[in-house]
């Protein structure tokens, strides 16, 4: 590995952490597509903040695009207030006028200066190496790398110290209000750091492949746990891990970078949404495999159950009539009856079903339930 | 402008640009009266791959290949979320987002792939991101026409189904509908939409053909018909309108073109439309705020009057009047219209006039049952006669 390449890998999982922590927030409260919406609007500010100050690596290049995100949030949230139209289409309507303008003033005004629509959308991940941070002519880094550390950094901290009221504001927004935690200024504070956090990463992956960071890992780190607080971590790692993998998939097939990290997001997920316990699909279909195998065991106990005093018992309860009566195909029937003996529910006496105490409880308990 | 009807380029633009908007706000509306405004932007990204593998697969560049792959790709991403959706407790945002980010990524990824492939120029699958309307030839609008027709056609075959499924899905499964089929239905007609405006406005704006010209079109009219038809005119007005002037003006991207007209179209509509405008709304208030006003000012006069039950044409100064419209202003102008409707009068304060005394008294009695057994303030004749 050379020192470039660790740079650019240490960059990604930066960005990876930075976008999913408040990512985390935004799926739990259902605000995932403002994401999309953010990150493409932040492209407006950007091009508008680089007139004013005509200068790319501006600081306040990043002040005036995180600006232009939380003025997305704000007109999407005005267009709703008119109540002339919903929510999604409110949002479907403000981010590309604003990513337009953006992209035709690229394209007219400033194709001679670093920005151009490519990079917009893919980022450029793989040259933020070259473009160091010298500090009394000591070489330091990365600019880029410092920008998204200091972003992290502004997360972390903001996470930490009002943890308590993102958790409440989250979860339970009208008991927040009620206690005084002013959700408003809590909804605010976070959509501003997810608009900032969108203009610092834009740089190295572009503006759709931030909400795939910001949106994938919480997602995925969703199907696992209960706990927000592991979501936060699992959603940090599994940022981490696309990254690295992303990284070396785009060296191995020398692909784009961004997308192919983009990519590697829903791979961890699709893994993940087929493999986790309990919420995986294979879970899901083993769950619903047992649930039917067990309630056919039931049907069987509590069959016996109810004809085992009849006169008839001996044909009602026989093992062929199983077939006829619960409509079970022979395999199937012939399963069910060794589950059943297996668990020592029944017991076969002259090819007659018998119900053995621990059947017939199990049989009389599913009966009252 | 007569030149749209003898160039060819023009031609060709203008109409592919027409079919690329009446398509998208048809079928817009239904996407947006089902709340599901956003999925169009998900199926739009998640296209992006699809064009790629269809180019990598058969090596062709023929419009029919691509939008072919962007088309099943799409209609891949869409049956995903919504499993998804089903099948976890990721709920339908985070899955859109997912979704077309995951997808777009992995087009990127193959894009650049395709850079490095020896023998291809990719130029040609460039212009899929923003959208070229310049180099669209007469065999894409054939194709676009190809696809966007039966489109519409089974629009209105459709029609009272997809009808059910906008306003009431479950009504429509009490009758027998199969609903799910037809959301499937709905969401091949949206894809068949948004692969049409590929060429035109590319991926990454397409899901505002679908939603805006449908907002626009919503604030006009209550009935679905209409708004269906309005909506495809706004869709194919700012199709051409966008198209023309980027082939026109050098450096003009045409998909953010024709996004920023649709996008005036909808302000102009959320501004204007009669009734649901917000410019008639705020119109409404103001003339409802000045008419409470001045029939709080009637209201304090008559409460004066009966007051001075022994004349109750008594003038009383500006300044009890004003100390009365606490909380509320505009107690000149308001005077000033009761006097101009001969209800007031001014002497040296103001009082009302006998016409004033007996409107009031209605309106009062209107408000306040109690009011209509109290006879009306007397005015004893001769005392106060100018």
């Amino acid at each position: 590995m050379s020192g470039a390449q660790v740079e650019i890998q240490f960059i990604a999982i930066l960005t990876a952490v930075a976008c999913a922590l408040p990512g985390v927030f935004l799926v739990l409260r259902k605000m995932a597509m403002m994401s999309d919406a953010v990150s493409h609007a932040i492209l407006f500010g950007i091009v508008v903040a680089y007139f004013i100050v005509k200068d790319i690596s501006n600081p306040f290049l990043i002040l005036g695009a995180a600006l232009a995100g939380l003025l997305t949030v704000l007109l999407v949230e005005l267009l709703y207030k008119t109540r002339l139209l919903k929510e999604d289409a409110a949002i479907g309507l403000v981010f590309p006028l604003l990513f337009s303008l953006g992209v035709i003033m690229v394209s007219r005004f400033a194709s001679h200066v670093h920005l151009d629509t490519d990079a917009v959308l893919l980022g450029e991940l793989a040259f933020a190496p070259f473009d160091r941070l010298t500090i009394a002519g000591v070489d330091i880094g990365p600019k880029t790398m410092w920008v998204i550390a200091g972003i992290l950094l502004l997360n972390v901290a903001f996470l930490t110290s009002f943890y308590k009221e993102l958790k409440l504001v989250t979860f339970d927004a009208g008991l927040a209000g009620a206690l005084g935690l002013a959700p408003a200024a809590i909804h605010y504070s976070l959509m501003g750091l997810v608009s900032l956090t969108a203009v610092g990463s834009f740089d190295a992956v572009g503006a759709v492949l931030v909400v795939a960071l910001m949106i994938v890992p919480p997602a995925t780190a969703y199907l696992l746990t209960d706990r927000l607080f592991h979501m936060l971590l699992l959603a940090a790692g599994f940022g981490a891990l696309s990254a690295v993998t992303g990284y070396w998939g785009a060296v191995w097939m020398d692909a784009n970078i961004a997308g192919s990290m983009a990519t590697m997001t829903g791979v961890w997920f699709a893994v993940v949404f087929a493999l986790a316990p309990d919420r995986g699909l294979l879970a899901q279909a083993r769950r619903r495999k047992r649930q039917r195998w067990e309630f056919a065991r039931r049907m069987l106990i509590v069959h016996i159950l109810q004809h085992e005093n009849e006169a008839d018992s001996s044909t009602e309860c026989s093992v062929g009539h199983m077939q006829d009566h619960l409509h079970w195909g022979k395999d199937f029937a012939d399963r069910v009856l060794r589950g059943a003996k297996k668990q020592n529910l029944v017991e076969v006496r002259n090819d007659c079903l018998f119900l053995t105490e621990r059947g017939r409880i199990s049989a009389e308990k599913a009966m009252v339930e | 402008m007569l030149e749209v009807f003898t160039d060819y380029t023009l031609r060709t633009v203008s109409l592919g640009a027409m079919l690329l908007g009446l398509v998208s706000g048809a079928l817009g509306s239904f996407a947006m009266l089902r709340r599901t405004s956003l999925l169009g932007d998900a199926i739009s990204h998640a296209a992006l791959p699809g064009i790629a593998i269809a180019f990598l697969l058969t090596g062709s560049k023929s419009p029919i290949v691509l939008l072919l792959g962007a088309g099943v790709a799409g209609w891949i991403a869409t049956v995903n979320m919504i499993q998804i959706v089903r099948r976890s407790r990721i709920k339908e945002d985070a899955a859109l987002g997912l979704i077309l980010s995951v997808f777009f990524g992995f087009g990127i990824v193959l894009l650049t792939l395709i850079q490095q492939l020896p023998t291809a120029s990719q130029a040609g699958l460039d212009k899929f991101l923003f959208g070229q309307a310049a180099t669209l030839m007469q065999r894409d609008v054939v194709v676009m026409a190809v696809l966007g027709i039966p489109a519409l056609l089974l629009t209105a075959l459709f029609w009272k189904e997809l009808k059910l499924l906008a306003f009431n899905p479950d009504y429509g499964s009490t009758l027998g509908f199969p609903m799910r089929g037809l959301e499937y239905v709905l969401t091949t007609l949206l894809v068949v939409a948004i692969v049409i405006g590929l060429q035109t406005v590319g991926v990454v704006l397409m899901s505002a053909m679908l939603v805006a010209p449908a907002a626009a079109a919503r604030q006009w009219t209550d009935r679905l018909s209409i708004m269906v038809l309005l909506a495809a005119l706004f869709g194919a007005f700012s199709g051409v309108t966008g198209a023309l002037v980027s082939s026109m003006v050098p450096k003009l991207p045409t998909g953010p073109t024709i996004v920023v007209i649709v996008s005036l179209v909808v302000l102009l509509s959320l501004l204007l439309a009669p009734n649901r405008g917000v410019l008639w709304a705020w119109l409404r208030q103001f003339r409802n705020r000045r008419a409470l006003q001045v029939q709080a000012v009637m209201e304090d006069l008559y409460l004066l009057a009966r007051q001075h039950a022994d004349d109750p044409l008594t003038p009383h100064p500006d300044a009890v009047l004003r100390t009365m419209a606490t909380g509320h202003g505009g107690v000149d102008r308001s005077l000033q219209e009761l006097e101009e409707r001969g209800l007031a009068r001014r002497v040296v304060g103001w009082s009302l006039t006998e016409k004033g005394l007996k409107e009031a008294h209605e309106m009062a009695s209107r408000f306040d049952p109690r009011m209509r057994e109290l006879d009306p303030p007397q005015v004893k004749r001769g005392e106060r006669e100018e």
